[in-house]
Formats: structure tokens, C-alpha cells, sequence
């Protein structure tokens, strides 16, 4: 299939950048999007000019890394699907095709397609994680889960970090990204000690680099492992309680 | 660690007390907004039924205003209640405002000059949702106006204090007050539409149980409010209140 591209063009950070339209000929209907970009890349190379630079690890929908604007649509329109793993049957011949980088403050784009996603690294440093003791694994099923809450939290978990939430929401909020990454401790046994200072260091953390929750609910839509914004619920809630609660006289919960 | 795309955030040298600490989180505020909002929600309702008494005649219409004024009977001094619900009511309004400028600002600020080539094609959010700033301000411009119109009376050439009935006549016998007070509760209709369902997000109630029931309280909530408030003008202007 033939497309034309039309990618944001980025020499570095704060750098002004521009769109530069690309033909991309006898594009294989087969190919991911990002082997289409693989492709016009290697063509630019050998006609002696800069490949479009983007950023991509696994290209299996689990590491997060590939997400980008197309048409309009954080990670094209196909739902709950990564950039990677979106294939260009997904579009027909002739199409035109807009490819942009995130666009959030939080965010700036690095060069071209890439932008910086390190505030979502500090978000679950400031408290995504449980502190426990290294030594033996205990026994599977030493601490009982409650099924449905198992279910919950391994769906929250499920987050890939890939920004495509903040990219989406009008308000650059990382409510969802935030709230999946607490939801995911904040559901097990394990997370309960933690829990209150967790969420304050979280949100907080988010806080200064993002934007704020109007409940639109466009992140749900744009995040390629469907995410639920029940999970932005559960974590106003927990930074509520957290904040209210004498947590000297707190138990576990 | 990159500190180029930090909201420009000015922590406070000094720690603040603990309610202004909490408040300076974009999320409690969000909180504050929700139990500002059902507060406000709250009289919306109570004021739509109230004047419902309009459709009875005069008497008790005016019985009406008399009533909340005398609150309380022989408990408390006289108009003693009605200013203190005038008091919580202008606080309600005032956080929600302040909270709705801040947040603005913020989201404003994180979103950044660059917008998107592509208009965004919105799948969730809905007009509702994404014009609650307007909306708002929409029904902040028009509850002065309707404060200054019926209970101070400026706005209100043939205004008579206590005469509830007569004022409402007078009021909205002129067209361009009726078209005015249609506008703006549909614009309120709008920014309950979306508050509605959003507040229970914002304080955390999210239950499978009755999360699908939210739209349709939202929905029924908006429809309620809406209609009961438009049928008075639309009353004096066909005629059926005079
Ligand atoms: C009778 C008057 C009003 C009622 C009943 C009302 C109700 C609500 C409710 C229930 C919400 C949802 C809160 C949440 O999501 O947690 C809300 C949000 C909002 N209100 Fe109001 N409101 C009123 C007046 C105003 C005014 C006067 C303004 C501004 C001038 C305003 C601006 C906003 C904004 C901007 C939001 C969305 C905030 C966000 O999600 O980012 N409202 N309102
Ligand atoms: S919540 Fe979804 S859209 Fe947001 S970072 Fe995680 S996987 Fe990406
Ligand atoms: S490249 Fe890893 S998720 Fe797309």
C-alpha cells in the first residue's frame, strides 16, 4: 500500500520542530506500524538523510515505550492496542497519515517522535513499591487474596507506562497512569502497610508534573490495556482517607 | 532527572496549616469541589421545589418567603437561619469557584502552548464535561443577575420587598429576562449533567453495584431541575402565572 506520512520533526529538547511529509510506497498491509516507520527510515538513511527517531523496546505491547499520536488517536484507533502492535491493515491505501509525539508540559519531546516519559519513573519511585525483607519466597498462598481483588489488581497491573493516558486526557492529568501503579499495591495484603503513604507520595509526586482529573474519561479510551478509570476513584479515595487518617491508630487497612 | 517539564509549582517555604496543605493537592481539591457541588446541588433542588408554590397562587408562594425567613420558629431569632444558610451557601459557591479558577490554571499550564496537529476526535468526554468551565461561569454571571433581579431588586424596576409573586411576575414578563433565565439553566443543566456523575468519581464512591446508576441519576437529576426551573417563565410568558 502506499501512504503519506506527515511526522513531527524535533532536532532535540526546546528545539522548534516542524512536520515534514514522507511517501511511504509499497508498504506491506502485514507490517506493524512501527515496521512501516522501519522501512521509511531505511529509505531515508540511504537517501542520505536523518532517520525519524522514535522510541520502541519490545515490540510486543508490554514494555510501553512505543506510543505515539496517530490521526488524532494515542496509539492509532484501534482500541486497546499499543502502538506496536497496531498493523497497517488497519489502514488503506492512500491514506495520509499523521504521526505526532505526546504533547503534555510533564512530557517535552526529546527529538522527533520521542519524548521524555521520566516523570512517570520518578511518580513510582516516590512510593510504587512494598518494602519487605529479602530471604526465602514464602509458600504461594501464604497470605490469602481475595479472588475478586486479586482480579482487580493484577488488571491494574497490567499498566505499561506508556503515557498514552496523559497524552490523551485534555488536561495532561496522570491520573490514570498514577492510580493503576497504586491500585495494583494498593488492592494486596502486601500493599496494606504502605498503603496511606503510598498514595500521598504518589499523587503528590504526579502533582508536580501533571495536570488535573475533570472525569472525562478519554484516558480509559486511549490506553492500549484498557485500564479502568475505576481505578482514579480508588485512589481519591485512598489520598482522602490518607490525609484524614490518624494513622497511628491504623491497622492494617 | 530532567526538571524542564515540571508545572512551575511553587512549594511554600513554610509548612501551612493542615487544611490549606490538603487543599493545595489538585486531587483534594477536586474533593472539595465534589462536597462543594453536592451542597450546592443540594439548594438547586431545594429551591426549584420551593418555588413550585408559585403555581399555587400568591398566598402561598408568599407564605413561602415568610416561611424561610421565620426558620425555625420560635428557636432562633428571626432570619437568624436564612443567613446562616446564605453564609454556607456563598462559601460553597467561593471554594468551588476558587478551586475551578486553580484547577484551570493548572490544567492549562500542563497541557502546554503545543497542541495536537490533529483536532482531538474525543471518545469519552462529552460537551458537558468539557465545557464545565463555561457552564460555570455561565451560572456564576447569572445567579448575580438573579440575586439582583429578585431579591435585592436593582434589576427589577417594579420591585416590591416581601411581594415573592408579584416580583416573579414582573420579572419574567419581560422577554429578555424569561430568554436570559431559560439560557442559564440550560447552561446549569449542563455543568449538573456531567458534576453529577463526576462527583462521585471525585470523592471515591465507584462500586460496580451502582456505578451504571450514576448516568441515569445524573440524567434524572439534570431533567428534574431543568424542566421544574424552566416551567416558571415559560408559566408567566404563555400566561398560566399572572
Ligand atoms: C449551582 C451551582 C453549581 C453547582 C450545583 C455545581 C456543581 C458541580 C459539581 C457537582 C461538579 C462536579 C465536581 C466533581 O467532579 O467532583 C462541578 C464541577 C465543576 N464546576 Fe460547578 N457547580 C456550580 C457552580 C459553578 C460555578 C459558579 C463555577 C465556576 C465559575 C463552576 C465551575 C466548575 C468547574 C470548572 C467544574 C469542573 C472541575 C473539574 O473537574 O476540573 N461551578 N460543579
Ligand atoms: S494507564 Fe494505560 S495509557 Fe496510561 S500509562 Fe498505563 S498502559 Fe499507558
Ligand atoms: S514497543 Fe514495547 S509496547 Fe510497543
Amino acid at each position: 500500500m502506499d501512504l503519506t506520512l506527515k511526522v513531527w520533526r524535533q532536532d532535540g529538547p526546546g528545539k522548534p520542530g516542524e512536520f515534514k511529509e514522507y511517501e511511504a510506497k509499497g508498504i506491506s498491509p502485514d507490517s506493524s506500524f512501527l515496521e512501516m516507520l522501519d522501512v521509511v527510515n531505511e529509505r531515508l538513511v540511504e537517501a542520505g538523510e536523518v532517520p525519524i527517531e522514535f522510541d520502541h523496546d519490545c515490540r510486543e505491547g508490554i514494555c510501553g515505550t512505543c506510543g505515539v499520536m496517530i490521526n488524532g488517536h494515542p496509539h492509532g484507533d484501534q482500541k486497546g492496542t499499543a502502538t506496536c502492535q497496531l498493523h497497517m491493515r488497519r489502514f488503506s491505501d492512500g491514506d495520509r497519515i499523521v504521526i505526532e509525539p505526546w504533547r503534555a508540559t510533564g512530557m517535552p519531546v526529546m527529538r522527533d517522535l520521542i519524548v521524555d516519559r521520566s516523570p512517570l519513573d520518578r511518580i513510582v519511585e516516590a512510593g510504587g513499591y512494598i518494602s519487605v525483607n529479602t530471604g526465602g519466597a514464602p509458600d504461594a498462598n501464604l497470605i490469602p487474596v481475595p479472588k475478586p481483588a486479586a482480579e482487580s489488581s493484577m488488571d491494574a497491573a497490567a499498566c505499561i507506562g506508556c503515557a498514552a493516558c496523559i497524552a490523551a486526557c485534555p488536561n495532561s492529568a496522570g491520573q490514570l497512569f498514577t492510580s493503576a501503579k497504586l491500585a495494583h499495591l494498593n488492592l494486596l495484603p502486601q500493599g496494606q502497610p504502605e498503603r496511606y503513604e503510598r498514595t500521598i507520595a504518589m499523587v503528590e509526586k504526579m502533582e508536580e508534573f501533571f495536570g488535573s482529573c475533570t472525569n472525562h474519561g478519554e484516558c480509559e479510551e486511549a490506553c492500549p490495556k484498557s485500564i479502568s478509570i475505576d481505578n482514579i476513584a480508588l485512589m481519591n479515595r485512598d489520598y482522602i482517607v490518607a490525609k484524614f487518617k490518624d494513622r497511628r491508630k491504623a491497622g492494617q487497612t | 532527572m530532567t526538571t524542564t517539564g515540571r508545572r512551575q509549582d511553587t512549594k511554600p517555604a513554610r509548612k501551612l496549616p493542615w487544611i490549606l496543605e490538603f487543599y493545595r493537592s489538585d486531587v483534594a481539591k477536586k474533593w472539595i469541589m465534589a462536597v462543594s457541588g453536592v451542597i450546592l446541588l443540594g439548594y438547586i433542588a431545594a429551591h426549584m421545589l420551593g418555588n413550585m408554590k408559585v403555581f399555587f397562587g400568591p398566598e402561598e408562594i408568599n407564605e413561602y418567603g415568610e416561611s424561610l425567613r421565620d426558620l425555625g420558629g420560635h428557636l432562633v431569632p428571626r432570619t437568624h437561619l436564612l443567613w446562616i444558610m446564605r453564609i454556607g451557601l456563598t462559601a460553597a459557591f467561593a471554594v468551588h469557584i476558587h478551586a475551578a479558577y486553580s484547577l484551570t490554571r493548572t490544567n492549562l499550564q500542563a497541557r502546554g502552548r503545543i497542541r495536537y496537529d490533529v483536532p482531538r476526535e474525543y471518545l469519552a468526554a462529552n460537551y458537558a464535561s468539557r465545557t464545565m468551565r463555561w457552564s460555570g461561569v455561565i451560572v456564576i454571571l447569572f445567579v448575580l443577575f438573579h440575586l439582583a433581579d429578585l431579591t435585592w431588586g436593582t434589576a427589577n424596576p417594579d420591585f416590591v420587598r416581601g411581594e415573592v409573586y408579584d416580583n416573579m411576575v414582573a420579572s419574567f414578563e419581560r422577554l429578555p429576562v424569561a430568554i436570559i433565565y431559560i439560557a442559564a439553566n440550560l447552561a446549569l443543566g449542563l455543568h449538573i449533567l456531567h458534576g453529577v456523575w463526576s462527583l462521585f468519581q471525585s470523592v471515591g464512591a465507584n462500586n460496580e453495584l451502582y456505578n451504571k446508576w450514576r448516568r441515569y441519576l445524573a440524567w434524572g437529576f439534570t431533567a428534574v431541575i431543568v424542566l421544574g426551573n424552566l416551567s416558571f417563565p415559560i408559566a408567566v410568558q404563555v400566561g398560566i402565572i399572572s
